[in-house]
């Protein structure tokens, strides 16, 4: 319901502006260009990303998910000590974090969950710092390859669209690591 | 030698050539996948045609630049160039918002331009806070999510700031 807030916000927001400033002519025109430059938009970028979930699917097959699945578990069991002492949990956990770092979204969601539902079990309905810890974990985007906006870029006729890329890994392990920090700070505050 | 150059014919052939060895039928793998990917461009086209039919009629009528010169004090003093006012806002909650104010973005400054990539970054390195919040705890009967939400924000601040300051050293502005 936010979204049909926000769009409605905006519509009668343009409208309002647009009799204000006397636009409002160029409101109605710009809003048949936007809708026909989202399909442009997608059709533009679809072939960059079709191309890279296939290619990302390779990875997930061949095992190299897996792999990388293997290399979190020190780090999340000094993140998630009581979580990783359940060995079904840390799987799913791990599992959770190398699909993110490969892209699969629709992959590590499921994983995501399930690790959830496992360690909620006996906190009443009460998120505990560790669950706290994996949403943080999970709302902070860690992505090897940021293959939508790379499509964007190319569609906007960018030659290199993956230069970002050290760019976007600095800012994400920054990210991560300020909203872990943040919870630490917060699990201190926050009693209950 | 350009790093990026390489970067993806390299992993390319790396990715297949291990795969084969590993006697993945990695033809089959790869249209699985592009699939997948069409799927998903399928599945942002409804919200993209929407959004970005709102986006261009608010900034055509000056909505835009308005809310962008009320708020560029604020995001100036953190070092995040005002343009970004209305990606910041949107992206903790609307996923192919972001992505519709972050491409037209790059369209209008150039994908290469400070902005454009400092959009990019910024989409790069997100997420949808409050869907992905409401969709953990939703999932695991959480009701009461304590201090989960600010520290999420938190990451997202971090990431806008970062991704700013990341552009301006990594290609200047």
């Amino acid at each position: 319901m936010t979204m049909a807030w926000i769009w409605t916000g905006m519509v009668v927001l343009s409208l309002l502006f647009g009799l204000i400033t006397g636009q409002t002519a160029a409101v109605g025109a710009a809003a048949l260009q936007g809708a026909q430059a989202a399909v442009e938009l997608c059709l533009s970028m679809a072939g960059i990303l079709c191309l890279w979930t296939g290619i990302m699917e390779i990875m997930n097959r061949c095992g190299l998910a897996s792999r990388l699945a293997r290399l979190f578990r020190p780090l999340l069991r000094c993140l998630l000590p009581a979580a990783s002492r359940d060995e079904e949990t840390l799987a799913a956990v791990s599992a959770n974090v190398s699909a993110n770092l490969l892209g699969l979204g629709n992959a590590a969601t499921p994983l995501g969950i399930q690790a959830a539902r496992r360690m909620a079990r006996g906190c009443q309905g009460i998120a505990s710092d560790e669950l706290c810890r994996l949403v943080v974990l999970n709302t902070a985007s860690i992505q090897l390859l940021p293959t939508t906006v790379a499509g964007v870029r190319a569609a906007c006729g960018c030659q290199t669209p993956f230069d970002i890329l050290p760019a976007v890994w600095v800012s994400s392990v920054l990210s991560v690591s300020g909203g872990l920090l943040m919870a630490k700070l917060l699990s201190h505050l926050w009693r209950n | 030698m350009d790093f990026s150059a390489l970067i993806v014919p390299a992993l390319l052939a790396g990715t297949a050539a291990y795969a084969l060895g590993k006697k993945v039928d990695v033809y089959g793998a790869l249209t699985a996948g592009i699939g997948e990917g069409l799927s998903t461009i399928v599945k942002i086209l409804p919200s993209l045609v929407g959004l970005l039919t709102a986006v261009y009629m608010f900034r055509a009528s000056g909505a835009m630049e308005f809310l962008t010169t009320l708020l560029s004090p604020l995001l100036q003093k953190l070092g995040i160039p005002p343009e970004m006012t209305a990606l910041a806002l949107i992206r903790p909650i609307s996923g192919s918002g972001a992505l519709a104010v972050g491409s037209e973005l790059m369209q209008q400054y150039g994908p290469d331009s400070y902005i454009g990539r400092t959009a990019a970054v910024m989409l790069g390195c997100t997420e949808t806070t409050f869907y992905t919040v409401a969709v953990y705890f939703g999932a695991a009967g959480i009701h009461r999510t304590r201090y989960a939400v600010p520290a999420a924000l938190t990451a997202d601040l971090v990431a806008f700031l970062s991704a700013a300051w990341c552009v301006r050293l990594f290609f200047g502005t």
